[in-house]
């Protein structure tokens, strides 16, 4: 045989990307995934069962054993057989339910292929502001699955459960001093349940005092819009405060709209546009001094946690999001959890249930029982059982890594990262707020001085093909086109280098009008999908296809 | 016939007692394609103000609100199931509801075509 | 501070671009008397993993954990076996880290999983559409009577005394707010439903009837004729399922009639995790999915036509409605929904079946045991995987005692419903297909022991 000695190769042929289908559909690791009603079957199933675990029939001793892969409830099997012994009161299941299986091989192909379909913060950047998309550390996945937690019934006994009830006190004690205020309810179950929880305990003090007659909740223009729908959802009539040109809350205005009528308000601080809230406490003793309360959107905590108390600004309730500040992992949109820390003047509304601890050092859980004598003004219950305990867990994790010095250096980090980012693109991006002064954890962008007809929308779909999630757009409303950066502390300045690089570069193409723009994404999973479509003929559930 | 728009965005045509009520080609072109209608049913007493039918797109939702008072007499079914027409003929064939005007006094001091042209121009 | 990557370099260098002193100076705009100088005092500083996983398995060593002992606790929560292909699943980065899919061409994974999820739930509910999940059983009733009084236009919802009390709490605190009309009366231990008074009960201002199936003493009744009585004037009938497992061996509430089917799927792929996080489950039909809460998704297809997946019907949410929303939830139990899916892929209808089977075929074996027992009565002769037992004295004190000999043996009625009534010496047993003929005869030995 002849040897190549010039290492000559086939050149590779030149193929425009995409031009080539191929018989799959797939382009390398890129692949297409069918639904689990294409490919599985009723008759397949990816789990084993034990057989019955005793002879016969049901506790009888006839023969018959029942095989592993019988059910006890068919027809064929040797209990039917013998006639009726179930005690489902003829309601049986009789017509086909329609649900697929796969094997355990299939089954773990089908999601690992799902999931090579998301972005996610293990593979990069993830700067949606107002979301806190932080590292989810995996110690807290492993404490959290350790099965004296996990493996627990939340009606087991109480004695039973001691380390458990010790976790949300010990949980809750952080969340009471790291915010100065006076006590917590943990129960929860994510930031907008935290904000009813606020709300309604502000509504059951007003009523306690007689002031139920107070219908009005104010809330500013620029805030999330679980604001005004949980306001609305505790039964208020919800009216905007307005913003001052440096985007913070107007106080004149508010001062002056505040009377008799209003219960109470709901500001974020720092707020949707990533600044501070600076007259916070003149806005408190203003809104105290008009018989409200005041409600704190605690979902940006991650930019002054460990360095500023809310209960110094005189703030009534805050919500704090574990699964933004406390790292508890977002899961592709829940679950999260919310507890709610309140001022001594709303303390005693809080709901139900909460742990105490007792004189003698164990813990005990205050629930309809014993509310009746112990905490006879709580509003009542809010869900099942006592709250998000696998984010408890999570979260207690995280905060005793960090401790108090780390989290100082984490809102530090947070918010040195984010006006890194707000500096470094001032010049291509037009930032309203950036002449007042630094921002806190997130640097809002707006789309003034971009080519007639760009947008916002293909800015944030060009940083797809570049390998980052989008940052959140159209979101403060206040702001034309917003686009809101949040990249966290756990982004390294290399990230953030490559970050700045390529929305500098996106953004000089949307200034110049550069029509690739609009085609944008075509590296990802899926070009722009039509929610036109989706919206006019909703598809919400698979159907057979029907002949065609 | 005559017809009258209002600040709001919507357009009245007059035939004696009778008017037909829908958005502006400025309000579709406004709100993007148009996924969701909902007209009010014959019979509904509606005070000028009120909230009269629903019309959303894919990122927004707006209240479309009785221009003047009166009792609807008819809702245009054919949105409901083809919102598109919205966008194609916003003010024609993707009219909203008719009704029986009960105080025409109200048209007074409404826009005329060229008159809200202008308005919407302004708007931006 | 491993979590952190940037370097006192790093720092120095970025603030030199922001053009600040200090880090402290960025926080100018917090006022000077609101600033604390250095870390809040009274907590202890940062930790090795080391160090935080000691304390923490400390903690976990102080409970009881449900598998290390006979265990029979129900009542809304249920201990059922998890394939391990499940938690290696959802741990993917890809799953566990991402956010809600706002950004759908980066997000088909979790987008085709809410898809298949909510094809599965609507099928096992037997009804039309479903949603991608609320936080829980509970707080998915209470949405359930909420969608009833927007689709009734009427305020008064009628409660089943079968429905589990911590869900009545939820409803009646919630209602309270406002302004819904309640009625609900505790049930007596007792096999007598209270359907068919539920049924004259419905009047021309009830907006909806919830009935939990199976109930929380474990009944199981046909639904048919409460949701007709219900339709005929003019109500919506709400049915409640706390555990989904039990929807492969009986009739679906859809199947008879349910306008609305809510309840927890916490049974599939998530776990007990002592309460939380669980996972809400809604559906409904076609007709009133203008009025539901909590997100959708909806198939579609992308610039180049293939198939895709979005959410949508966004404007019914609040990020786009406001205070006119349907509801406030935001954030829902997304990875509980993709554990809950992945569970039931695994298992399949055959499998579904299969394991409804053994838990009640268990559940028969476990109640004749345990009515053999010197004074214990069987107070349901009907039901799934869980029933009632009347027990000669209070079951609270019984509990505990069986907890000291090793036998996690039920809920007491006692803790639901504190007034007494009868109910103290009711005691509620699930039983699952991870309960041996040991552990039944092991909980039955200890029973006589603590009766005798």
């Amino acid at each position: 045989m002849t040897v190549n000695p010039g290492g000559w190769r086939p050149d590779a042929p030149k193929v425009e990307a995409g031009s080539t289908l191929t018989y799959t559909g797939n382009r390398a690791l890129m692949l297409e995934e069918p639904l689990i009603f294409e490919i599985g079957t009723t008759e397949t199933t990816g789990v084993d069962f034990s057989p019955l675990p005793f002879r016969g029939g049901v506790g009888g001793e006839q023969d018959g054993a029942l095989r592993a892969s019988d059910n006890p409830l068919s027809q064929s099997s040797p209990l039917k057989r013998r006639g009726p012994t179930d005690r489902l009161g003829g309601l049986h299941r009789a017509v086909p339910i329609g649900l697929p299986g796969l094997s355990e091989p299939e089954a773990v192909r089908h999601y690992t292929r799902l999931s090579r379909q998301n972005y996610a913060i293990d593979l990069g950047l993830f700067p949606l502001g107002s979301c806190t998309m932080k590292h989810n550390p995996r110690l807290n996945e492993k404490i959290a699955r350790l099965p004296g937690f996990a493996d627990l019934h939340p009606l087991a006994p109480i004695d039973t459960v001691q380390g458990a009830l010790a976790v949300i006190h010990e949980l809750g004690h952080w969340l009471v001093t790291l915010t100065g205020m006076h006590s917590v309810a943990m129960s929860p179950k994510a930031g907008a349940h935290g904000e009813l929880c606020g709300v309604l305990a502000i509504r059951a003090a007003l009523e306690a005092k007689g002031e139920g007659h107070r219908k009005t909740i104010l809330v500013p223009e620029s805030a999330h819009g679980t604001n005004p729908a949980t306001a609305a959802f505790a039964g208020y009539s919800v009216e905007a405060i307005p913003a001052t040109a440096e985007g913070r809350v107007d106080l004149a205005a508010l001062e002056a709209r505040l009377g008799p009528d209003v219960a109470g308000v709901m500001i974020t601080n720092p707020n949707t546009c990533g600044l501070f809230e600076r007259d916070m406490k003149a806005i408190s003793d203003a809104v105290h001094a008009a018989g409200g309360f005041v409600y704190c959107d605690g979902a940006n905590f991650n930019a002054i946690v460990g360095r500023v108390r809310p209960g110094d600004l005189g703030i009534d309730a805050m919500h704090i999001n574990l699964h933004k500040t406390f790292s508890t992992p977002h899961g592709g949109g829940g679950p999260g959890a919310g507890p709610v820390v309140f001022s001594e003047a709303l303390a005693p509304f809080a709901p139900l249930p909460f742990v105490e601890k007792t004189a003698e050092g164990t813990y005990r859980l205050v629930e309809e029982e014993t509310v009746a004598h112990r905490h006879s003004d709580s509003f009542g219950r809010m869900t099942a059982f006592h709250g998000q305990m696998g984010m408890f867990t999570r979260a207690l994790a995280y905060i005793l890594s960090h401790g108090a010095d780390g989290l100082r250096q984490v809102s530090g980090d947070a918010v040195l990262n984010a006006n890194y980012v707000l500096r470094s693109l001032e010049d291509v991006l037009d930032a309203p707020f950036a002449a007042a002064g630094p921002c806190m954890h997130e640097a809002l962008f707006s789309d003034k001085g971009f080519a007639e007809g760009f947008s916002t929308l293909d800015v944030a779909k060009a940083l797809i093909d570049e390998g980052f999630h989008p940052m959140t757009v159209y979101f403060p409303l206040v702001v034309h086109g917003a686009m809101l950066v949040e990249p966290t502390e756990t982004e390294s300045k290399a990230a953030l280098d490559q970050f700045i690089g390529a929305l500098r570069r996106i953004a000089e193409r949307a200034r110049a009008g550069d029509l690739s723009l609009k085609a944008a994404p075509v590296e990802a999973p899926r070009r722009r999908l039509d929610e036109t479509l989706a919206a006019r003929r909703p598809r919400l559930v698979w159907t057979e296809p029907g002949p065609a | 016939m005559t017809r009258f728009f209002t600040e709001e965005h919507e357009w009245i045509e007059v035939d004696g007692d009778s008017a037909t009520i829908g958005i502006t080609d400025h309000a579709q072109s406004q709100l993007g394609d148009i996924v969701f209608v909902e007209v009010p049913k014959p019979g509904t007493v509606l005070r000028k103000g009120q909230e009269a039918a629903v019309v959303e797109s894919v990122k927004a939702a707006s209240d479309v609100y009785a221009p003047v008072s009166g009792t609807v007499t008819e809702g245009n079914t054919a949105i409901e199931d083809n919102p598109a027409l919205v966008n194609s003929a916003a003010e024609g064939e993707g009219w909203f509801f008719r009704l029986t005007l009960s105080d025409p006094t109200e048209l007074d001091g409404l826009m005329d075509e060229p008159a809200y042209r202008d308005f919407a121009a302004s708007q931006g | 501070m491993r979590y952190l990557p940037l370097t006192d370099t790093d720092r120095a260098a970025m603030l030199e671009v922001v053009g600040a002193p200090s880090i402290d100076a960025l926080f100018a705009d917090v006022p000077e008397e609101a600033r604390l100088a250095g870390p809040v005092e009274g907590l202890p500083n940062h930790a090795s993993e080391m160090a935080v996983e000691r304390h923490m398995t400390a903690l976990a060593a102080k409970n009881l954990a449900a598998g290390s002992v006979p265990f029979f606790l129900g009542a809304g929560a249920y201990r059922h076996h998890i394939p391990a292909s499940v938690d290696h699943l959802i741990q993917r980065g890809e799953f566990l880290t991402s956010y809600t899919p706002y950004q759908p061409e980066i997000a088909q994974g979790t987008l085709q999983m809410l898809f298949e999820f909510q094809t599965q739930v609507a099928r096992l509910y037997g009804c039309e559409v479903a949603n991608a999940s609320m936080y829980d059983g509970s707080t998915a009733c209470w949405e359930a009577v909420t969608m009833a009084r927007r689709v009734t236009r009427r305020r008064k919802a009628l409660l089943s005394n079968g429905l589990h009390p911590h869900y009545v709490s939820v409803v009646r605190t919630m209602a309270g707010f406002t302004e819904d009309e309640v009625a609900y009366t505790p049930p007596a231990l007792s096999v007598e439903t209270d359907l068919e008074a539920l049924a004259a009960a419905i009047d021309d201002d009830t907006s909806c009837v919830v009935v939990q199936y199976p109930d929380i003493l474990g009944r199981i009744a046909d639904l048919a004729p409460l949701a007709e009585a219900a339709h005929a004037r003019g109500a919506l009938f709400v049915a409640v399922v706390t555990e989904p497992v039990a929807l492969g061996a009986i009739r679906s509430p859809g199947e008879m009639g349910a306008d609305i089917v809510v309840g927890e799927g916490q049974s599939l792929g998530v776990g007990l995790q002592f309460g939380g996080p669980y996972l809400g489950l809604f559906a409904t039909r076609e007709k009133f999915v203008r009025q539901m809460p909590g997100r959708l998704c909806g198939e579609t297809v992308d610039a180049e036509g293939k198939r895709g997946f979005v959410l949508t019907l966004s404007t019914r949410e609040q990020h786009i409605r406001r205070e006119k929303a349907t509801s406030n939830i935001c954030t829902n139990s997304g990875l509980c929904a993709l554990a809950f899916s992945i569970h039931l892929t695994l298992l399949g209808e055959k499998g579904l079946r299969q394991l409804a089977g053994l838990n009640h075929a268990l559940a028969c074996a476990a109640a004749e045991r345990l009515s053999r027992v010197p004074g214990v009565e069987l107070v349901t002769p009907t039901f799934f995987n869980e029933f009632t037992l009347r027990l000669p004295r209070e079951t609270r004190p019984l509990v505990r005692a069986l907890a000291d000999r090793g036998v996690l043996a039920g809920v007491s009625l006692g803790r639901l419903y504190p007034d007494g009534d009868g109910r103290e010496n009711g005691l509620v047993v699930a039983v699952t297909e991870t309960v041996t003929a040991e552990d039944i005869e092991a909980y039955a030995s200890a029973l006589e022991e603590v009766l005798a």
